[in-house]
């Protein structure tokens, strides 16, 4: 068994010890020291965070750098976390559901509403005539009406809402759609390629250019050595949050309304529900206590569901749950967007790009959503770890006939990235190096080569010292080699292997989302209640803010509760998403938290003697000029002597500039760094691969809950492979069906596809250079694109078919038909 | 007792639901009118495994089958199945015992009912939280129901799984956070906790105080036009004189035509309390598979005939989902992406048809007609799946591919028997399904390769010949081109395995069997 601890059975000994493991007995050697163990894919014992010797924080309470379980655990593995579905129904409560576009693109004539009102159950029926303010529910910009009106432009658009009695009635009523909805069909364009040849787009095109002089791009790239073109698919991916779009809307006193509500972005379905009823924010209320997962498809587009439960809510004045069907959640939100690119880059011998030029064209969908914000990361990431001197991108937002493609764990990132990884691989085969050497070649410089192409200077850079690092533990040489002996031996199956770095941006782009408050409420038993704006959707953020406040506050952290994200108490936050949660909430809740702590600390002093700033709050113990107080008694003695006991808190992340026109600035805070080895073999008659190894190291910063941040690498790289690999979105070529609409045709990994050996890392002794929460840096999305590896080396050993002397073809995800086509190409080829 | 009701055991005592719906799913029977919120619904057609409950049933019904295989889910004189609540009718659950997490907690405090989220953990329960086996915790439930259903098996048996078992029994369980790692920690650590068991004998009284209830009626209807026989005989004369009415096994296809399809059943008769439809035993060397025999049980047996059928086992849809369908179920779907079928062609299997008291036996070869049509007569229905024993010059093999190893539909599964006399190919069966509208063997393949010597350019041939025998379809799962060249290398596959000179192990051929 490896030791996986139970967090709350061991007393801590360091506050914010010199070394911090997260597995117990026995004594444990630095990870990369020990022997190859029994291959299974059990935690490696062995992370280490923090190893480096510090100073002890001037807090002596260890929650911060605790690895601690998630706060709600205990209640998941008993199903006692209630999700909104699962809340009490309140007496009268209606149920919605919404009749679909069946067509994917025409001129919407009419609907017969009498027909649905006929059916059994049925008690209203929506269509946007309904919507008594704008309707209108796009997040940017305003094309994207809550119910369709004049044209319908997906194949499961919303067209109306049935509220009926019970939720099966409404299902059964929505479906007859097509039977009730007269639409003259008009062709639909359902390919970005098609769309971009049409000149159809979303938005404006983007081109961020950076060149040493005017025309240094395409000098270079005449002038170089080596000069290389290509074209890369990569497809698009379903959040699958296992808990679907939901909202439970309950009409409250004097025009008012209480929206439950499954999003990562409360603040803009208040916004956009009062825009809708035509009302002032003041009137709504939207509360979270956690989601089902988000991953991104819970930020702009949880809003036509809280939106239709709203208004048939306040129409009907009874309250209106609307939870979708998993194939409607399909057919009516959009998801990550896939990415055609074209490329051209110049190289010197070693693989040093001299010039890359990138043209990226995304499938947006039928309106902007989040498109415009996901192609400028996009854009922003193609660098991703490695210095272009002559680079020029450029963006297409494609506009088809399919669902509003939107965010997605990473942004755009993982898009802009993969690209340039795609780029060395290929040129690595061209001068026949090895892609690491190519990869080591490129690196960002750490006091030279060091400003991105957005003229952003990388001032925290590891990846060297990471990738050796994981090179060194993952034996990467010695399996490079072996590798290459197994596939000369092996007529049927071929072994890849990868090693991809990753820099991944944190913070949003646009500068005034980078804000966050929270309240700190400290009550006359000690106990502590917290509220920020951030959102649960089990990425943990509950348990690190709690951490957080108990670390401030030197208590227990069994006596720090989170409560829902209500805008009814943090107001105007900004969504959950860009893996800024923790920055930003932490860093809210420590502010008000150090604000409670202060007054304390100036109660003590006064009682006691001693300089306000020499209280030690620790262990639930107040340690004032000698005397040793206890946290409840300090409190109470505040409370009686009228000090306040909460507290709000508020949090800018400083520094940030971003021109949207010019594509420059300082969009980051700074980069989070990783890196991942993938070992794999193909089948060369079927196509199907297995991953066999990975390895993982992950630059955290220093973690403030290491078993948390574990989660994520892992759970971001699984995601991530589920992305390049088995995740694949077909919609009909003619009607513009989505195909895949549902798990049993749309296929996430499942624990067969966690690899055999897994053994994941956080990068040991690396402070965060700017001051972000106890220096700890973002850990959501950047792990996305650690398994950029497995794709690598899925081409990896499709080329071995080739010998490794033609480029395979290979696009994402690579199932077994797209792998079987790059091996009969490579095959054609040699 | 003048109202039908689903009587079934449930937290601790035998409830009775009267005027249900014979379609209300358990899910919702859960979360609606029992207000067990624990068991949640993310997909409602049993994929993601988020409603996963556990089944309990008197073992002597599952001890019928007559196989050791059924025994492997017998726990304290009951036999204990995972199953997808969101596609389970609740009138199957008559007589029966229904477990969900809300139960757990109950569990390791010795109570009938416990609250949860509140008290002691059960082990598997705590091993989640301590391997940190729970992100957003949507899922979480699903696996523990899952674990749970493993522990007790395990701890019954005095065995633990292998991490890679642990892996096959969360085939059916789909978690979007945490990657799995933790999950699978937790599968081991559940083991080395102080053991906490259930308690089955009140639930076996309770079961058993319900049986007493139908003395000797051979049929029942716990809700209207929901009929449950339990008897050969009483089922036969059932649909003999309801030619129309929907027959039921484990509803793990029909299920859907209700959550997704609206579609109205009329009049059902449930096979599931036939125990006599569960057996699977030897005659002779003949093997019969009652065609109410699980999924789970009945590739059990297959793969005792051969070996080389496991990966299709473990890949078969989910644990859940072989547990609750049917092979005759399968069969009778007739779906051309059902994976029984060309394994069952491949090993020359019949079907045992049954009219009333008429039997009448039936080359599975012959039983399919066009898509989704079969040659069942209008009150006949099947009654077994029979094969004889492979000779032992036989080499049997299965290949199923498709974009995922666990529980997803193969773009193309292939079930072949070679029967080689020295170099000379003296048999063939090829059976391919995702070809055609149905399943069905190649006969050109099997023709260019009968009677010749078993050599690359016999199988280059056969490889030809597979172009005239299909022309496949392009869908989401793969195009047609795919289809046939895979297909083709399939057949390679098996020669580079079954060639009289220097064949070539799994592990060279074949990923999930690589190092």
């Amino acid at each position: 068994m490896a030791g996986v601890p139970d967090a709350r059975c061991h007393s801590p000994t360091h506050p914010r010890g010199p070394t911090l493991h997260l597995a117990a007995a026995p004594p444990r050697r630095p990870w990369h020291e020990q022997e190859q163990e029994t291959p299974v894919n059990k935690q490696a014992d062995a992370f280490l965070v923090d190893s480096s010797t510090q100073p002890p924080s001037e807090q002596t309470a260890p929650e911060a750098g605790r690895a601690r379980p998630h706060e709600s655990a205990h209640l998941h593995v008993a199903g006692a976390a209630p999700y909104i579905d699962d809340l009490p129904e309140l007496v009268g409560t209606l149920h919605a559901a919404l009749g679909l576009s069946p067509v994917a693109h025409g001129v919407l004539k009419a609907i017969d509403v009498e027909r649905l009102k006929a059916l059994p159950g049925v008690v209203a029926v929506l269509t946007a005539a309904d919507i008594p303010g704008p309707n209108d529910c796009g997040p940017i910009v305003h094309d994207e009406p809550i119910l369709a009106t004049g044209h319908v432009h997906y194949l499961g658009q919303p067209v109306f809402a049935v509220i009926a009695t019970d939720r099966e009635r409404a299902r059964r009523a929505a479906a007859q759609a097509k039977a009730v909805l007269s639409i003259d069909p008009l062709p639909p364009v359902l390919s970005a390629l098609e769309a971009h040849a049409k000149r159809q787009y979303v938005l404006p095109d983007m081109h961020l250019v950076r060149e040493s002089a005017p025309g240094a791009l395409h000098a270079a790239l005449a002038a170089a050595p080596h000069r290389l073109q290509g074209t890369l698919s990569v497809g698009g991916q379903e959040q699958f949050y296992l808990e679907g779009q939901i909202s439970y809307a309950c009409p409250t006193e004097n025009a008012g309304l209480k929206v439950h509500c499954s999003t990562q972005h409360p603040s803009e379905m208040q916004h956009l529900v009062a825009h809708a009823l035509g009302w002032r924010s003041n009137q709504v209320q939207v509360e979270c206590r956690r989601m089902g997962g988000g991953f991104g498809g819970k930020e702009s587009q949880s809003a036509v569901f809280a939106c239709v439960a709203s208004v048939a809510a306040v129409k009907l004045q009874r309250p209106v749950k609307l939870r979708v069907d998993r194939d409607d959640d399909f057919l009516v939100t959009g998801r990550r967007h896939g990415f055609e690119y074209a490329w051209e880059v110049g190289c010197d011998d070693a693989g040093r790009v001299l010039a890359a030029e990138v043209t990226m064209v995304s499938n947006a969908g039928w309106s902007a959503d989040l498109s415009g914000p996901v192609m400028t990361r996009a854009l922003c990431h193609f660098d991703n770890a490695y210095w272009l001197p002559e680079v020029a991108m450029h963006g297409h937002s494609a506009r088809t006939n399919t669902q509003s493609n939107t965010a997605f764990r990473g942004f755009g990132g993982p898009q802009g990235a993969i690209a340039i990884e795609v780029i060395l691989d290929s040129v690595a085969r061209r001068l026949g190096l090895d892609p690491l050497a190519v990869r080591r070649a490129n690196f960002y410089g750490t006091t030279s080569n060091n400003v991105t192409p957005y003229g952003q200077q990388v001032d925290d850079n590891v990846i060297a010292p990471l990738v050796d690092t994981l090179a060194a533990s993952s034996d990467y040489a010695a399996r490079r080699a072996a590798v290459a002996a197994y596939n000369a031996a092996s007529p049927v199956l071929k072994k890849g292997l990868a090693l991809t770095p990753v820099k991944f941006g944190i913070s949003f782009n646009v500068a005034h989302f980078n804000q966050a408050g929270a309240l700190v409420h400290i009550y006359t038993d000690g106990s502590v209640l917290v509220n920020h704006g951030g959102t649960e959707m089990g990425q943990g953020l509950n348990t690190k803010v709690a951490q957080v406040v108990a670390h401030e506050l030197g208590i227990a952290f069994e006596r720090v509760r989170v409560s829902a994200t209500d805008t009814h108490k943090v107001a105007n936050t900004s969504a959950t998403a860009a893996s800024t949660g923790s920055d930003l909430n932490g860093k809210a809740a420590q502010d008000a938290a150090r604000q409670l702590r202060e007054r304390l600390a100036a109660l003590a002093a006064s009682m006691h003697g001693g300089m306000p700033e020499a209280v030690r709050f620790a262990d639930d113990r107040v340690h004032v000029n000698g005397a040793n107080l206890d946290f409840d008694a300090l409190v109470a003695q505040a409370y009686a002597a009228r000090v306040q006991l909460w507290s709000d808190g508020f949090y800018a992340t400083p520094g940030l500039h971003w021109n949207r026109e010019t594509l420059q600035g300082r969009p980051f805070y700074y980069f989070a760094y990783g890196a991942a080895v993938a070992e794999v073999v193909v089948d060369t008659l079927s196509g199907e691969h297995r991953l066999l190894r990975a390895d993982l190291l992950h630059d955290v910063g220093r973690s403030l809950n290491p078993a948390v941040d574990i989660g994520q690498v892992e759970g971001a790289f699984i995601q991530g492979m589920g992305w390049l690999t088995s995740e694949e979105l077909v919609w009909h070529p003619k009607t513009g069906l989505l195909m895949t609409h549902a798990p049993s045709t749309y296929k996430i990994p499942t624990a067969n596809d966690c690899p055999p050996v897994f053994r994941t890392a956080l990068f040991e002794n690396n402070d965060n250079v700017e001051d972000s929460i106890h220096r700890s840096k973002a850990v959501g999305e950047p792990p996305l694109l650690l398994p950029f590896s497995v794709f690598l080396a899925i081409r990896d050993a499709v080329s071995a078919v080739g010998g490794h002397r033609v480029d395979p073809p290979l696009r994402a995800p690579a199932t077994p038909e797209a792998v079987l086509d790059a091996i009969d190409a490579v095959r054609a080829a040699r | 007792m003048s109202l039908p009701a689903v009587r079934f055991f449930h937290r601790g005592r035998v409830v009775a639901v009267e005027g249900a719906s014979p379609t209300r799913s358990v899910l919702n029977w859960l979360r609606e009118d029992a207000r067990c919120t624990g068991s949640k619904e993310g997909c409602n057609e049993g994929d993601c495994g988020a409603c996963t409950v556990v089944v309990a049933e008197l073992a002597e019904h599952a001890d019928a089958v007559g196989t050791t295989s059924a025994r492997a889910t017998v726990v304290g004189g009951l036999s204990l199945r995972t199953v997808n609540s969101c596609i389970q009718f609740l009138p199957t659950l008559h007589g029966k015992a229904l477990l969900t997490v809300e139960d757990l907690q109950a569990i390791a405090q010795g109570m009938a009912v416990a609250d949860p989220g509140v008290g002691t953990l059960h082990p598997v329960q705590q091993a989640l939280v301590d391997c940190h086996g729970s992100q957003c915790g949507f899922c979480t439930p699903g696996f523990a129901m899952s674990l749970a259903a493993c522990y007790e098996r395990h701890c019954e048996a005095g065995s633990q799984p292998t991490r890679a078992e642990l892996a096959d029994e969360l085939s059916g369980n789909l978690c979007r956070c945490t990657g799995y790692r933790p999950i699978l920690d937790a599968g081991e650590r559940m083991f080395t906790l102080p053991p906490k068991r259930l308690d089955t004998a009140p639930i076996v009284a309770a079961l058993r105080s319900l049986q007493g209830q139908q003395p000797g009626d051979a049929t029942a209807e716990p809700a209207a036009g929901f009929h449950t026989p339990r008897t050969l005989a009483a089922l036969a004369a059932l649909v003999e004189s309801r030619p129309q009415a929907r027959l039921l096994a484990g509803s793990t296809d029909i299920g859907l035509w209700v959550n997704k399809q609206f579609r109205a059943l009329g009049e059902i008769v449930y096979l599931g309390d036939v125990d006599e439809l569960k057996r699977i035993e030897w005659q002779g060397d003949t093997l019969r598979i009652g065609a109410g025999a699980p999924l789970e049980d009945a590739w059990r047996a297959l793969v005792g005939v051969a070996p080389a059928l496991a990966e299709v086992w473990r890949r078969f849809a989910s644990l859940p989902v072989r547990n609750a369908g049917t092979m005759g179920g399968n069969v009778a779907n007739g779906s051309p992406i059902g994976d029984s079928a060309p394994v069952l062609l491949a090993l020359d299997a019949a079907l045992l048809l049954r009219r009333g008291a008429q039997q009448r036996r039936l080359p599975l070869a012959d039983f399919y007609v066009d898509y989704m049509k079969n040659r069942l007569a209008p009150g006949e229905f099947i009654e077994a799946i029979e094969l004889p024993r492979p000779a032992a010059s036989t080499q049997v093999r299965a290949y199923k591919l498709s974009k995922r190893f666990d529980c997803d539909i193969s773009a193309v599964c292939a079930g072949l028997a070679l029967t080689l006399d020295g170099e000379t190919v003296v048999q063939a069966r090829f059976a391919f399904g995702g070809m055609a509208a149905i399943v069905k063997r190649a006969a050109a393949a099997e023709a260019a390769v009968v009677g010749q010597p078993w050599t690359e350019a016999t199988v280059q041939a056969a490889m030809a010949a597979l172009a005239t025998d299909y022309a496949p379809l392009t869908d989401m799962r793969a195009s047609a081109g795919y289809r046939l060249r895979a297909s083709q290398n399939l057949l390679m596959r098996l020669w580079l395995e079954t060639r009289p000179v220097a064949p070539l192990p799994t592990s060279q051929t074949n990923v999930w069997a690589a190092a």
